[in-house]
C-alpha cells in the first residue's frame, strides 16, 4: 500500500463525505478530528518502505504512487511535516465546534491538508503549485459570509493567489533550461524575475500582501486564522524545494540578499501598519504578513552555508501556530460578543470576557516575540543569526517588530478601558474558557521550555537534503 | 495541419472575444463570448497538442462558462445587473485594449525566439489574452468580471505553456483550476442572495 492512499486519498475522501454530512455539524467536526489525529499518530508510528502485519495480513509500505507519469512520494523525510499538517488540521477541526465559522469548514479544512500534503509531496514538485492553487479555491466557501455582499478582500485574495500559478509554473520551466546551460545569465535573471514574482503572489509579499488584512477584516477570525497559518507554511515548504533542486540558486548568494531584503520590507510593511490599526481582524493579518516576513528572513539566514536557518524556519513553526490559534479564536469569541472587532466595539471587552482577552493578548505578544512566551526562543536565535549577517537589516527588521508589539499595547489598553464601575466578570462558555486556557498555558510553557519542544523540529531540514552542509 | 491553417483566426477571435468581454455589459453576451474564446484557445492549444488533450481545454472552458451561466440564470434580476459603462468608460477601455494589442505584437517576435518549438500565433494569441484578462482585472471589482479576466488570463498562459509542457496530470490539473475559478466565481455570484446562516 502507498503512503499517499493514507495521508492524500483518505483524508481526501473523507473530506468529500464529510462535507454531505454537514449538516450533522458535531459528529463531522468529531470524525474530523479523530481522523486527523490519527493520520497524525499515523505518521509518527507507522514504518515506512517496510512490511508489517495485521492478523494474517501482510501489507507493504511504498512511499511512491504513480499516477498519469507523475509521482506522489511522502517518505521517511516527510513524516514530520505529516505529523505537523494533521495535528494542526486536528486541533483546527477540534475547536471549530466552539468558533462556528461555518458548516462546510471542519470539511473543507480536511481537504485542503489533503491537498497540501499533495503538494509537498508531487514530483515533479513544480505541479505543487496547482494543487496549492486548488486548496485556494476550496477554502473560499469559508472565507465568506452568506446574505451578505462579497467584500473586496476575498476577490483580491483570489485574483493575486491565482496570479502566482503561471508565473510558477513558466519558471519551472526555464529553470530546467538554466539547469541546461547555466551560463546563460539571461535566461537565468528571467527565470529568478518570474519565480520571485511568483512567490511574492503566493506568499503575499511587500507589495502583494494587501489581500491579508482585508481578508481578515471580513472573514470570520477562525478560519481565516488556518488560512494564514497553513497558505505560507505550504508555500514555504515549496519555495525551500526550488532551493534545494536547483544548485544554481542556492548557491546564489543574490537569491538569499533578496530573500533577506524583501523578508525586511515585508516585516516593517506588516509592523508598522500594524502599530496603527485600529480593527482587530486586520491586526491579526498584519502580525501574519510580519510572520511571513521573518520566515523568509530565516530562509535567508544560512546563505547555503549551514543548516542553522532552516531549524530556526522549522522551529517557527510551532509558536505561529499556537500564537495563530490562540489568536484567532479568541477573536472569534471577542467577536461573539460584540458588534465588530473595530476598537470602538471592543473597548472594555477585557471586563466581561478575560480570558479571551488574555488570550489574544498574549498570542498577540507571543508573535511579536516577548520575552517568556512561545514566540521569544525562536526570535531571539533570528535575531543573533541576522545580526551577524547585517546590522541594518536587524534595525529595520526590529523596527517592524516594534510596530507589532505597538499594536498588542493599544489593543491591551482598548480592551481593558472602560467605566470604572463596570464589574469584572467571566462571561464565556466553560468549554471556551478550558480551550482558551490550554492555548495559554501552551504559550507559556514553550516559551519557558523550549528544549522540551523545539528539538521535535530538528529532523525537519532533513527533507532537503541539498540544503545541509 | 488544419489547426495551422486556422490558427490566425483563431488569433483574431480571442482579440474580438477578449474585447467584448472587456467592454461587454450584458451578462449573456459575455458568456457567449467566453464560450467562443475557449475555441480560439483550443485552436491555439492545438497546434502543439494531440486533438484528445486539446479538447480538455475546450470543454473546461465551455463547462466554466455554463457554471457561470448557471449561477447568473439563478439569481435575482437585481443581483445580475453589473456595471453600467458610460461612453467614456468605453473609450478608455478600447484605447487600453489597443494598447495591449500593440505591447503583444511588440514583444511576440522576442518571445517566440526565446520558447523552442513556439508559434508566431500561439504566442500572439498568449499574451493578448494574458494582456486583456489583467486588463479586465484592473478595472473592475465584481465576481463575474473578476472570475472572467482570471480565466481569460489562465487562457492566455495554457496556450504558452502548451508549448512546453504536454503532461496529462498538467492538463488535468489546469483544466481543474479552471473549473474551480468558474465555481468559486459562481458561489460569489450566488452568495449574496443566500439566506444569513447563524
Amino acid at each position: 500500500m502507498s503512503t499517499a492512499f493514507i495521508w492524500i486519498l483518505f483524508p481526501g475522501f473523507l473530506a468529500g463525505v464529510l462535507l454531505f454530512l454537514q449538516r450533522w455539524e458535531r459528529a463531522v467536526t468529531v470524525l474530523a478530528t479523530l481522523s486527523a489525529t490519527l493520520l497524525a499518530g499515523l505518521a509518527w508510528w507507522l514504518p515506512v518502505k517496510e512490511q508489517f502485519f495485521i492478523g494474517p495480513w501482510t501489507l507493504d509500505m511504498v512511499d511512491t504512487w504513480s499516477i498519469m507519469g507523475r509521482r506522489f512520494i511522502l517518505g521517511p523525510n516527510d513524516r514530520p511535516a505529516l505529523v505537523i499538517l494533521y495535528l494542526t488540521a486536528a486541533f483546527w477541526c477540534g475547536a471549530a465546534y466552539l468558533a462556528r465559522p461555518g458548516r462546510v469548514f471542519v470539511p473543507l479544512a480536511l481537504g485542503i491538508v489533503a491537498l497540501m500534503t499533495a503538494a509537498i509531496s508531487v514530483e515533479p514538485f513544480l505541479y505543487a503549485a496547482l494543487l496549492i492553487e486548488i486548496s485556494i479555491l476550496l477554502s473560499v466557501p469559508f472565507l465568506v459570509s452568506h446574505g451578505r455582499p462579497v467584500g473586496r478582500g476575498i476577490l483580491r485574495y483570489i485574483t493575486l493567489q491565482s496570479l502566482g500559478v503561471p508565473f510558477i509554473l513558466f519558471s519551472g520551466w526555464m529553470l530546467a533550461g538554466v539547469e541546461a546551460s547555466p551560463g546563460d545569465q539571461v535566461l537565468i535573471q528571467q527565470a529568478s524575475v518570474l519565480l520571485g514574482l511568483g512567490f511574492a503572489f503566493f506568499l503575499a509579499i511587500f507589495p502583494f500582501h494587501t489581500w491579508i488584512p482585508m481578508l481578515a477584516e471580513e472573514a470570520h477570525p477562525y478560519a481565516i486564522g488556518f488560512v494564514l497559518l497553513l497558505l505560507p507554511g505550504a508555500i514555504s515548504f515549496f519555495g525551500l524545494g526550488f532551493l534545494d533542486r536547483y544548485s544554481w540558486l542556492r548557491t546564489s548568494q543574490t537569491t538569499y540578499s533578496m530573500l533577506r531584503l524583501f523578508g525586511v520590507l515585508t516585516v516593517v510593511i506588516g509592523g508598522i501598519w500594524a502599530a496603527f490599526q485600529r480593527h482587530l481582524g486586520k491586526m491579526l493579518g498584519y502580525s501574519v504578513v510580519v510572520e511571513i516576513g521573518f520566515s523568509m528572513t530565516a530562509i535567508s539566514l544560512g546563505g547555503g552555508t549551514h543548516s542553522g536557518s532552516l531549524e530556526v524556519f522549522f522551529a517557527s513553526l510551532l509558536p505561529r501556530g499556537l500564537g495563530l490559534g490562540v489568536w484567532a479564536l479568541a477573536l472569534t469569541i471577542i467577536r461573539n460578543q460584540t458588534k465588530g472587532l473595530l476598537f470602538r466595539d471592543v473597548q472594555g471587552v477585557a471586563r466581561h470576557a478575560p480570558v479571551a482577552a488574555t488570550a489574544l493578548i498574549l498570542a498577540h505578544f507571543s508573535i511579536a516575540g516577548l520575552p517568556l512566551l512561545a514566540g521569544f526562543p525562536v526570535r531571539l536565535a533570528l535575531w543573533e543569526g541576522l545580526a551577524q549577517i547585517s546590522l541594518t537589516a536587524v534595525f529595520w527588521a526590529l523596527l517592524g517588530n516594534i510596530g507589532l508589539l505597538i499594536g498588542g499595547l493599544r489593543t491591551l489598553a482598548v480592551l481593558v478601558m472602560g467605566p470604572s464601575d463596570e464589574k469584572w466578570q467571566l462571561t464565556e462558555s466553560w468549554k471556551e474558557q478550558a480551550y482558551l486556557l490550554v492555548g495559554i498555558g501552551a504559550l507559556l510553557v514553550v516559551g519557558l521550555f523550549p528544549q522540551w519542544f523545539l528539538p521535535l523540529f530538528a529532523n525537519m531540514p532533513q527533507a532537503f537534503d541539498q540544503l545541509i552542509p | 495541419m488544419m489547426f495551422d491553417q486556422l490558427a490566425f483566426f483563431a488569433v483574431v477571435l480571442i482579440s474580438m472575444t477578449s474585447l467584448v468581454l472587456l467592454i461587454g455589459q450584458d451578462w449573456r453576451v459575455s458568456i457567449s463570448a467566453l464560450a467562443l474564446q475557449y475555441l480560439g484557445v483550443f485552436e491555439l492549444v492545438g497546434l502543439s497538442w494531440s486533438l484528445e488533450l486539446a479538447a480538455v481545454k475546450l470543454v473546461a472552458g465551455w463547462m466554466a462558462g455554463a457554471v457561470l451561466g448557471m449561477a447568473l440564470l439563478g439569481i435575482p434580476d437585481e443581483a445580475r445587473k453589473g456595471e453600467r459603462l458610460v461612453l467614456g468608460s468605453v473609450l478608455f477601455r478600447l484605447l487600453t485594449a489597443g494598447l495591449v494589442w500593440l505591447v503583444a505584437f511588440s514583444i511576440a517576435p522576442q518571445l517566440s525566439a526565446r520558447i523552442p518549438g513556439i508559434k508566431y500565433e500561439q504566442v500572439l494569441g498568449g499574451i493578448i489574452l494574458i494582456g486583456m484578462g489583467l486588463l479586465q482585472l484592473g478595472l473592475t471589482a465584481l465576481p463575474l468580471r473578476i472570475t472572467i479576466g482570471l480565466l481569460t488570463v489562465l487562457s492566455g498562459f495554457e496556450i504558452l505553456y502548451a508549448v512546453v509542457e504536454t503532461s496529462t496530470l498538467v492538463s488535468g490539473l489546469l483544466a481543474g483550476v479552471s473549473l474551480g475559478l468558474a465555481l468559486v466565481g459562481a458561489y460569489l455570484l450566488t452568495i449574496p442572495t443566500m439566506e444569513e446562516i447563524e
